[in-house]
């Protein structure tokens, strides 16, 4: 409750804060457009036009909206089995000493190998359908929740431990407040990073292996040299990410991390 | 453990050690109802596992600890607040541990709160927003707002500054005067343990043991600061404590003024017990 009512109030000095920001995105922009007019818009649209070109797309309807519901879904589903999984295995991984140190080459493994090697292996195994998109973005998002719930677990200090027991707290107490919001303030980061790259991951599955979504689309424009549409797809995944990323996560993730800098600290105090 | 256990802690022939490293020995100590016996030593002279033994936080291997005190607490050396509850929330945690309602638990945390000297806003903050004493002070309404009778200090106050530490010990003795209130302290501040403690112990060696006893008979309360620091200094000229805390000797002549200047006091005279020669020092039998 209280960690929702600091991130309400939280919201106006944020955005005022972000000029800094978008500043620096527009300065970006301006970019764009330079090299759009030294090249021309056969190679590079400029920013206007594939600015018009996606209000077009939104007002009309069309294509935009139920592209990016099925990516989104394929990203959420994949990233909801993630967080699921690699949240509990993570934890349970976490507890034990052996377990942890068997895992890490695992995890290393995982998050070396490249998701486009995950996807050839899923095209292969799933075919078309929303199964190699959810399954890619499956196996990239995994790793890195894994690692964050193993972390959480494996830095429940002694301390807490002393305190719950010189406080005499219940079972229930132990797990509810004091160890799940440790361990939560190690997932939450990781959550994140992980829906981060699950957007990323789902349009390039979509790209090689799929007749529908944003990379679907993003196919299709590229294959009719449609450089405006193509800029404009790409445009609408970011705006998507940005949206996501600096409204609704960031705001909450410095709320966590507070909590756990503090901790931090404390720990290499002691 | 008897059916009706005396409100005292009791230890008698201790030792513990980690693995193959023994870090105590034969230790023997009492500490009656309402009173304050504080344990000195330098760094790492086991004072810390001696105290989590008493808290039950270690497992006993040698020797008996018999804790007839109904409700016992502990502060820790940092204040171990949960970062994700506020204040107020970490001051009744362990109400909320006993089972006590929602809206009872919080006002007596709150009336404990302010009593330890922290105003609406801080009991409203969450730990990391509070500065070091404050996060003491919540650490300590914590502690006593379960009304103990037998209070562990775990160094608690070693990292405040001078001004903080009399104000934590203020609060600390005027809970005492209260209610009866037994403490058992560590600390390697030799001067801390002089101002608040009824008996203080020198624990040093390895494996350590007790080196040293100093009662002091007046009260923390009546105690100022230059009677502190005569009685620190007092103790501190001891051969046995100077050697304990890897002190060098005393020039002959200073230590034999000193000890001629220690005759006129009378409350809290040094009381060395029956000394023995052991073979690394002056050692007092318990």
């Amino acid at each position: 409750m209280a960690l929702l009512r600091n991130w309400l109030l939280g919201i106006p000095r944020y955005l005022w804060g972000g000029w800094g920001a978008m500043a620096s995105l527009l300065l970006l922009v301006a970019l764009w457009e330079a090299l759009a007019a030294a090249y021309g818009p056969l190679v590079l649209p400029t920013p206007m036009q594939t600015a018009q070109m996606l209000a077009q797309w939104m007002a009309q309807g069309g294509e935009l909206w139920p592209a990016l519901a099925v990516t989104a879904r394929r990203a959420f589903i994949g990233l909801a089995l993630a967080v699921l999984a690699g949240s509990l295995l993570g934890v349970a991984a976490g507890m034990s000493m052996t377990a942890s140190m068997m895992a890490r080459p695992w995890i290393t493994v995982l998050l070396g190998t490249p998701p486009i090697a995950w996807l050839v292996l899923a095209m292969l195994w799933f075919g078309s359908g929303d199964g190699t998109p959810v399954f890619t973005v499956f196996i990239a998002c995994l790793p890195v929740v894994f690692v964050g719930g193993m972390q959480g677990a494996r830095t429940l200090e002694r301390h807490w431990r002393d305190l719950a027991r010189a406080y005499r707290l219940p079972w229930h107490m132990r797990v509810l407040d004091v160890y799940l919001p440790h361990v939560v303030s190690y997932l939450f980061p990781a959550w994140i990073v992980a829906l981060g790259s699950s957007w990323k991951v789902v349009v390039m599955a979509e790209l090689l292996s799929s007749d529908t979504g944003v990379g679907a689309e993003l196919a299709t424009s590229r294959a009719q040299l449609d450089m405006a549409a193509t800029l404009a797809w790409i445009g609408a995944v970011v705006l998507v990410l940005l949206a996501l990323e600096y409204l609704l996560l960031e705001p909450i993730k410095r709320e966590i991390e507070r909590w756990r800098d503090s901790a931090g600290t404390a720990e290499e105090r002691a | 453990m008897t059916a009706q256990p005396s409100p005292e802690l009791r230890v008698s022939g201790l030792a513990h050690a980690f693995g193959p490293r023994a870090v105590l020995e034969d230790i023997h100590l009492h500490l009656p109802a309402g009173r304050t016996l504080a344990l000195v030593g330098p760094s790492g002279s086991g004072k810390s596992t001696l105290l989590h033994l008493c808290a039950g936080l270690l497992t006993l291997r040698d020797g008996r600890i018999a804790n007839g005190f109904a409700r016992t607490t502990m502060l820790f050396q940092q204040p171990h607040l949960l970062p994700w509850k506020s204040a107020l929330d970490n001051i009744a945690l362990g109400l909320k541990a006993r089972g006590m309602a929602r809206g009872a638990r919080l006002q007596a945390a709150h009336a404990m709160g302010r009593a330890m000297g922290l105003d609406e806003l801080a009991l409203a903050q969450f730990p990391p927003q509070l500065s070091g004493g404050m996060q003491s002070r919540v650490a300590l309404a914590r502690a006593l707002v379960l009304e103990p009778d037998l209070l562990l200090l775990d160094e608690p106050f070693s990292a405040l500054d001078i001004g903080m530490r009399q104000q934590m010990h203020r609060l600390l003795l005027a809970e005492q005067q209260r209610r009866p209130l037994a403490v058992l302290m560590i600390t390697h501040d030799v001067m801390e343990a002089v101002a608040l403690a009824d008996q203080v112990l020198v624990l040093a060696g390895t494996p350590a043991r007790l080196r040293w006893r100093l009662d002091l008979a007046q009260p923390a309360a009546r105690r100022d600061d230059a009677w502190v620091h005569r009685q620190t200094a007092l103790l501190l000229a001891q051969p046995a404590v100077r050697a304990a805390f890897d002190l060098p000797p005393l020039p002959l002549g200073l230590a034999s003024a000193d000890m001629s200047s220690s005759v006129g006091l009378d409350a809290g005279m040094a009381v060395p017990g029956q000394a023995r020669v052991a073979g690394d020092g002056c050692e007092v039998a318990l």
